[in-house]
């Protein structure tokens, strides 16, 4: 039988007096693409955070295909297999679209030092015009990331992500901002990269159209806590989750 | 538009070339003056410019290296090994200097390489037993290549052109690597750059290391040049001074430091006519340059293009205001 992706067992995170994470515990299967939902404040980001290590659990433990992960690095995990966007626009917006997608993926390939020595696009070439044209984004291909739109520099963003092709991609907010008619169109890329790749996705979204749509299976977090887990159909027939967001 | 800088790139050799030959002894001086400053501010290119660190500690490796050739060759050594010592010394201090910037940045981190600017003055100017103190070293030889005297001002100043191209070429080769990119990501944004695996310690340590061995470089020729130092040059006004040409010039723009060292060597040069006024002059013409170009010289036709752009653009939505219109 093959294991989850991402375990996540009783992680839990305070900020002072407040428990922003209080023991949240979830599997994530190969191949799955699993949404967090939950009102704002009810400590999603601060469990992504935690799994993505930019900050460190009070308690609990996540562990990568089996590996304890709960101590790593942002980078570390990286080079590990795991991939992931921001809430808010993170492109470097002095280097060209290429560039971008070029620098997202060549610390994997060689050691620090052969990379001095390396190529400047890493090898990666063919692999960054796959993601380009995948991704529509060819007639912006060396216009400095910078100068595009917002919702082109998502797009961007996002198939940084995928760069180093990685087992696990956590997307926080991918339709935050973005115009409506992109929406479906982020859908259909996410929908599209979790078929061909086999990836398992993590997403984090308050577009609720977007993430039934999209999703396998879903979780939602209240207050700290993890108030339900199910396929879209069972989240939407779900009565507690309908109180959490719409009051009692 | 897309010819202007090979033309101005080329009209930049020529002058370098073939200029020196027709000038002075002060004048080929100063020529090898802006060199050498040309490799001391792209080393602090790198480290500020491409990899967004703060420091203002840059004359203190100037210095190591100046008197890690003064030393060596007063003790009867040759050019070349003080020249090798200066690398290693500088890109050894300069890794150790990197540790606060994994901890500090911004002003902070300037005022943490200033200190170490002023701990390293203060051991030029006091341990006289090694460097000479205030009296400094005097006497500095000029080293010969393959049996050719490097004496001459003008075989000095070719010497001094010629590892300022080839220290250029060493920069670009490493900036157009996957180096290049990760010290730009860095910079512009290191969370997003570690979370795509690039390992900004490492990197940031680099850049102070690589920033510091140029300078290290900058410091041998210059004792090589002026053939006596003492600790003045070195001290952290000198590194302001560094800053301010990598600043003027355009900070992460490859060609910066060529034209702020010329801004900071040859222009209070030029200005000398206006006697007293001249340093008021050179003041006023940096304030003036802050204040328009904040990124730089080489900043022009950027933004001279963006300006176009945004003329073109306003032109389209008038027509297309003027269309709906009609």
């Amino acid at each position: 039988m093959i294991g989850p992706v991402l375990k996540v067992t009783d992680l839990k995170k305070a900020y002072g007096a407040i428990q922003a994470v209080g023991g949240v515990s979830f599997e994530v299967m190969p191949g799955e693409i699993f949404g967090v939902i939950g009102p704002n404040g009810s400590g999603k980001t601060t469990m992504f955070n935690s799994v993505l290590g930019q900050i460190t659990p009070d308690a609990g433990k996540i562990e990568l295909n089996g590996q304890d992960i709960t101590h790593k690095s942002p980078q570390q995990l990286n080079q590990l297999g795991v991939g992931r966007t921001f809430q808010t626009l993170q492109v470097f917006g002095k280097m060209t679209v290429r560039d971008n997608l070029l620098v997202a993926a060549q610390e994997h390939q060689g050691s620090m030092w052969s990379r001095l020595f390396a190529p400047g696009d890493s090898g990666l070439g063919d692999r960054a015009d796959a993601l380009i044209d995948q991704f529509r984004i060819r007639h912006v291909a060396h216009k400095k990331a910078g100068e595009l739109s917002y919702g082109q520099q998502k797009l961007v963003d996002i198939a940084m992500a995928f760069m180093s092709e990685p087992d696990l991609v956590l997307l926080d907010e991918p339709c935050a901002g973005v115009n409506p008619s992109l929406v479906g169109g982020i859908s259909s890329l996410l929908k599209q990269l979790n078929q061909t790749r086999k990836g398992s996705f993590v997403v984090i979204e308050h577009n609720m159209d977007f993430v039934m749509d999209l999703c396998h299976r879903i979780l939602v977090m209240v207050e700290g806590k993890v108030l339900a887990v199910g396929t879209p159909d069972e989240i939407r027939a779900n009565k507690a989750v309908l109180d959490a967001y719409l009051g009692n | 538009m897309k010819k202007l800088p090979l033309i101005s790139g080329l009209a930049i050799a020529a002058i370098l070339l073939a200029a020196p030959p027709f000038l002075k002894n002060y004048g080929i001086y100063l020529f090898s003056y802006w060199m050498v400053f040309v490799i001391a501010t792209m080393g602090l290119n790198l480290t500020v410019g491409y990899a967004g660190q703060k420091s203002l500690g840059h004359a203190a490796f100037f210095g190591i290296g100046a008197y890690s050739v003064a030393i060596l060759m007063q003790a009867g050594h040759s050019f070349w090994l003080g020249l090798a010592l200066a690398v290693v010394a500088c890109f050894v201090i300069g890794l150790a200097l990197g540790f606060p910037a994994l901890r500090v940045q911004t002003i902070y981190l300037a005022f943490a390489t200033l200190g170490f600017n002023t701990a390293i003055w203060l051991v030029m100017r006091n341990e006289e037993w090694l460097t000479g103190g205030t009296f400094g070293i005097n006497n500095i030889g000029r080293p010969s290549l393959f049996g050719l005297s490097l004496d001459g001002p003008l075989a000095y100043y070719y010497f001094v052109l010629g590892v300022t191209v080839l220290m250029g070429l060493v920069q670009w080769k490493l900036l157009s690597s996957p180096w290049g990119k990760a010290f730009t990501a860095l910079r512009d944004n290191p969370i997003r750059a570690e979370s795509l695996g690039i390992h900004i310690q490492g990197y940031t340590l680099l850049s102070f290391a690589i920033g510091a061995a140029y300078a290290g470089v900058a410091g041998a020729l210059f004792a090589s040049l002026v053939q006596f130092i003492e600790p003045a040059p070195f001290t952290v006004g000198a590194s302001i001074m560094m800053y301010l040409m990598v600043v003027v010039g355009g900070p992460g723009y490859f060609f910066g430091p060529l034209l702020g060292s010329a801004v900071g060597v040859l222009l209070p040069e030029w200005l000398r006519f206006a006697q007293a006024w001249y340093l008021f002059i050179f003041g006023a013409a940096v304030i003036l340059l802050m204040l328009w170009l904040p990124d730089g010289l080489l900043s022009i036709p950027a933004r001279l293009a963006a300006k176009r752009q945004a003329r073109e653009a306003s032109a389209a939505r008038a027509a297309a205001a003027a269309k709906l219109g009609s």
